[in-house]
């Protein structure tokens, strides 16, 4: 068999969503980890921002490294939304998919665009004024100057607001993903219920987590 | 004593002429239904007051109607097969429903099953994917070995029989959101792939039956888990990831 048509298989094209989104995962706790500690230190936070803002290999190597698996996920998300639409061209007059299976899992592409929506102001917010700090103005390096920025972010009530709502849906969308994730590369044996929970923990944590953070800005002004 | 009753039902079925006619819900009103029936027998006493009312009876597939044959096929009030889990259609009965329920039926929904006449659909793009690959090639020349002479670890053993209890029914497709008929692949490509007899052509075997079931124009698999749930044989999930590993290690060969 030819290896394009193995590449541009059903089963591949699951792989590839499953790797991209198990790699946004762990750039998710990352950057979770980096957030939570503008709870804690301000030093902390500005130091840990600063190294990842100037870090050569960071800024010219896992940044387009990350843009790419952000836009992979979500273009493949669609192809694959589209895909299965077509493979059912009448819909069901009655159709209960909650007896056999969880919102979350049905509703993938809504969560994807409730979170793809969020990362539009997320740019909005943070990367652009970065980029334009550093690359535009091109303004001297300042490592002071994040936690600041943070704090300024969540004074508004809406911004904060969106935010949370944002991160519940990226909960819906990482309760069904991380475990689908592990299924899809063929990860199924004793381990699997340990591994269950562990997604399910890490789907709690962290998006709550995040409405922690964004709150605590919030009120801590 | 039996404690069977009769109750009055309202029916929504999905009505169809041909292949090529555009189909559309249709109602019917059905009284004195034996709640001791089996749900096929209720549509037989409804193709008999239509048939008696000069109407055309509703096509439905059926066959064994004691569960093995995987033939009936029908997409009752939302679920494929019917409100019972690990259950066929010919094996739910109408003491489940109530007097005055609305009961809609509908055809196993899927681009690759494509509905022939009323509830009956084409589902012989499973003959398909198992003809490219869902066997073992024996030598008959009657010089085979006995299939006991081989010995195989009783956990492997139980893993391939669950797998081969599946009936290709299709309820995994018609339930899944995507139209993905993975958990039905999965079962055929592990039910060989757990056996030493199977292993010999593993690589081509996978390979072909995920191009077959491809192009047949099933949808893609976004592990819901709504199959498992929904198959009457009670397959599990673990068969697609098992297909999925096997995919891949033979993609790389």
């Amino acid at each position: 068999m030819a290896k394009s048509s193995v590449l541009s298989s059903s089963i591949a094209k699951k792989v590839a969503m499953a790797l991209s989104g198990l790699f946004l995962i762990s750039f998710l706790a990352l950057h979770f980890s980096i957030n939570l500690t503008s709870v804690f230190s301000e030093e902390v936070f500005n130091s840990c921002s600063d190294f990842m803002g100037y870090n050569p290999l960071i800024q010219y190597v896992m940044q387009p490294v990350l843009a790419f698996g952000v836009v992979f996920h979500f273009v493949m998300g669609f192809v694959l939304e589209l895909q299965n639409r077509a493979a059912r061209p009448i819909a069901y007059a009655k159709n209960n998919g909650s007896a056999n299976s969880s919102w979350a899992s049905r509703n993938m592409i809504i969560s994807g665009l409730v979170v793809l929506a969020f990362l539009g102001l997320h740019f909005y917010d943070f990367w652009f004024p970065e980029m334009n700090y550093k690359y535009v103005e091109a303004l001297p390096q300042d490592p002071t100057r994040y936690y600041g920025e943070l704090v300024h972010k969540f004074e508004s009530p809406v911004r904060t607001g969106l935010y949370c709502l944002a991160f519940v849906l990226l909960f819906l969308h990482l309760w069904h993903g991380f475990n689908s994730s592990m299924q899809s590369v063929g990860f199924n044996n004793k381990f699997s219920r340990a591994l269950h929970k562990l997604g399910y923990a890490y789907a709690v944590i962290v998006p709550f987590g995040f409405i922690f953070i964004a709150l605590f800005h919030h009120f801590n002004q | 004593m039996s404690s069977a009753k009769n109750i009055n039902i309202n029916l929504k079925i999905w009505r169809q002429k041909n292949a090529q006619a555009k189909g559309s819900m249709e109602t019917y009103k059905l009284d004195n239904v034996s709640t001791a029936s089996s749900f096929l027998e209720m549509l037989d006493q409804l193709n008999e007051q239509l048939i008696n009312d000069k109407k055309s009876p509703v096509a439905f597939d059926h066959d064994c109607r004691e569960g093995i044959c995987g033939m009936c096929s029908l997409y009752i009030n939302g679920r494929a097969h019917g409100p019972e889990t690990g259950t066929t259609t010919c094996q739910l009965h109408m003491r489940k429903f109530k007097d005055g329920d609305t009961i809609y039926i509908e055809p196993f929904r899927s681009k690759a099953f494509p509905v022939v006449k009323d509830l009956v659909v084409d589902r012989s793009s499973f003959d398909r994917i198992q003809q490219a690959g869902g066997f073992v090639s024996v030598n008959t020349s009657g010089r085979t070995i006995d299939a006991n002479a081989t010995p195989i670890p009783k956990h492997d053993a139980d893993r391939a029989f669950e797998a081969a209890a599946c009936i290709g029914c299709g309820a995994c497709v018609a339930t899944c959101k995507n139209g993905s008929a993975m958990l039905f692949v999965g079962a055929k490509v592990s039910q060989y792939a757990l056996l030493p007899q199977g292993k010999v052509e593993a690589t081509q075997r996978v390979l072909n039956m995920v191009r077959q079931m491809d192009e047949e124009g099933f949808g893609n698999c976004t592990n819901t888990g709504a199959c498992e749930v929904e198959c009457p044989k009670g397959i599990s999930l673990e068969n697609i990831a098992r297909m999925n590993r096997e995919y891949l290690a033979a993609s790389l060969k």
